[in-house]
């Protein structure tokens, strides 16, 4: 659908980023103010960043965050690729429903339930055998890698069900064997949804707050765990400087990932466009 | 095309022809992981909340009982459903939930439709652009957002100091702690979640029909309220679902930006457990917050099935 933007609609996207922005902009211009009162300003200064870098605690939350979020998005994207690969092609087999129920659910499961009820999986199991003895890292990378695997699952899903079986059943038709046939052409065509899978579960665990709050241990504070004790109690600078560094992070991703996408669409179009000439030169 | 995993072709695909114990391993890994780790928890759950409370540890009676002739006996407690039932503050806080995330995904609907019907009909680059701006805040810091606003609403906040100077009003304006800075919270947080199935929706709209109603004679708005307004529905269903499902059940915001005055059934399970360690009654509530979102999550599977289908 393409056409003209009225200016009301222009007025409604300009309003609609303006709200999405303007709050992150505060945020970053107050991390430069001197004053430690969020709110006053007292002229520009670096020395949240300082005292940022200088805490022992952020660098060890950062740490464990950085760990956990690695050893689930690993996991998370072998078993939820093996989760999708199976639901879409190894046509039936019993619990089918059940296996997909289970896949998809834990998507639209609220944050608190999810946290409740692993949490008191982990009691039970430690009354019952005694493991896990304590909680902390191990518990939170289990938790998360549960709800992860899910949306790598259904990005796994929907990559195989754009791509048609044609490459695969021609492999097996000249003779492939099933392995070759996985690591010679689906895991090729799979790659892009590992890579974003993988890139998402990552996300997920980084960001989590709720489930991770739950089934944590005492000296086991993960990023978000730190950030949300810090900010209960109100205002802090050094806090909007983290929160500087997160934004600038994530904008270099997101901007070299879209730049690359980008590119390859108009390399793409450009192909497009020359075997066009080509047909129509002949 | 995407389709959602309903609807997925059960073809004869290459892992039906490896060796059954080879595909047997490979279903069983993740299915065993999740009936370990997600259905099991959630019969834990229901299973304690049929229990007493007691002081002990774990705080809860046993179901199950072997009386001293042997028989086996399972009591099962629905106190814990009943006090939820009769206590108001229980029943308030559900409805107050569901009005306000009802309230916050109206308001997503009607700031994110204008805009991903103004992406749709940018031109390529600036589409683009404008969908990787909408996706960033997405990647970034969910608390840390939410800490934004606190930022902007404080008494001695941005907003207040603005107004203050530009002597629009003399003292602060309560704007934290209020319901209205719980819904500017689930709005800004959920935003993307409406505009891009909206946006997915849209993109996949017929140009003749909107072309054909124009040349009939129709005017711009009767075009878009016949014609184009019909045919996204689904994206709004979608897109209305995936604000309103997390947002019922939201802890974060209501807590930080809500404090004690905005009652929401996330943050009073969140404190049943961790500063009154009733389990049962945090298991009741669980499930029954899981009761009032179960039909919308069946609609939104509905939905994407259907969706899938055509």
């Amino acid at each position: 659908m393409r056409g003209k933007r009225s200016l009301f609609l222009l007025s409604a996207l300009s309003f609609g980023f303006a709200f999405l922005y303007v709050p992150m902009a505060v945020l970053i211009f107050y991390s430069f103010n001197y004053s430690k009162l969020v709110p006053v300003w007292g002229g520009f200064s670096t020395r949240w960043y300082r005292v940022l870098f200088e805490s022992e605690e952020m660098w060890a939350a950062l740490t464990l965050s950085l760990k956990i979020a690695t050893v689930n998005a690993t996991v998370a994207t072998l078993l939820g690729a093996l989760a999708g690969l199976t639901l879409s092609r190894a046509g039936h087999f019993k619990g089918r429903t059940l296996f997909a129920g289970m896949v998809s659910a834990p998507l639209v499961m609220p944050e608190v339930i999810t946290g409740l009820s692993l949490l008191l999986l982990f009691i039970t199991l430690s009354n019952l055998i005694g493991w896990p003895s304590e909680r902390g890292m191990t518990t939170i990378t289990i938790a998360h890698i549960t709800f992860s695997l899910a949306y790598v699952a259904v990005i796994v899903q929907s990559r195989l069900a754009g791509v048609s079986q044609d490459l695969e059943e021609a492999a097996q038709d000249l003779g492939g064997k099933p392995f070759r046939v996985l690591i010679d052409i689906t895991l090729p065509l799979l790659m892009p949804a590992l890579a974003a899978g993988w890139l998402l579960a990552f996300t997920l665990s980084l960001d989590d707050l709720v489930i991770a709050s739950f089934v944590s241990g005492p000296g086991s504070n993960t990023l978000p765990i730190l950030i949300y004790s810090r900010i209960r109690l109100g205002l802090r600078p050094d806090i909007n400087a983290l929160a500087t560094m997160i934004i600038l992070v994530v904008s270099i991703g997101v901007f070299v990932a879209g730049w690359l996408l980008l590119r390859q669409q108009r390399l793409r179009d450009q192909e497009a466009q020359l075997a066009t000439a080509d047909s129509n030169g002949k | 095309m995407r389709r959602s995993m309903y609807s997925y072709p059960l073809a004869k695909g290459w892992v039906q022809k490896i060796s059954t114990s080879w595909r047997n391993v490979m279903i069983a890994i993740p299915f065993f992981w999740l009936l370990v780790f997600f259905l099991a928890p959630f019969l834990i759950v229901l299973k304690i909340s049929f229990a007493e409370s007691l002081i002990a540890s774990p705080p809860f009676s046993s179901l199950l009982e072997i009386l001293d002739d042997g028989t086996l006996i399972m009591r099962l407690a629905y106190e814990n459903y009943s006090y939820l039932w009769e206590d108001p503050l229980y029943v308030r806080t559900y409805l107050n939930s569901i009005r306000i995330s009802t309230i916050s995904t109206i308001l997503c609907l009607l700031i994110g439709y204008p805009m991903a019907y103004a992406i749709v009909r940018s031109p390529s680059t600036t589409r683009f652009v404008l969908l990787m701006l909408i996706i960033l805040p997405f990647w970034s810091s969910f608390l840390l957002r939410v800490y934004a606003w606190m930022g902007l609403l404080a008494d001695q906040g941005t907003i207040n100091n603005i107004l203050i100077w530009l002597g629009l009003i003399d003292r602060p304006l309560r704007l934290m702690y209020s319901e209205l800075a719980v819904h500017i919270g689930i709005v800004y947080s959920y935003l993307p979640f409406m505009i891009l199935p909206l946006y997915a929706n849209m993109e996949k709209l017929d140009d003749s029909l909107i072309e054909a109603s124009a040349d009939l004679g129709a005017r711009p708005i009767m075009t878009f309220l016949t014609v184009t307004l019909p045919l996204t529905v689904p994206g709004m269903v979608a897109g209305s679902l995936l604000v309103f499902i997390p947002a019922t059940g939201e802890f974060v915001i209501p807590d930080l930006l809500g404090g004690g005055n905005v009652l929401m059934i996330g943050r009073v399970l969140y404190n049943e457990f961790n500063a009154n360690h009733d389990w049962p009654v945090a298991s009741a509530v669980a499930i029954m917050l899981l009761l009032v979102l179960v039909i919308p999550m069946m609609i939104y599977q509905h939905s994407q099935s259907k969706q899938a289908g055509n």
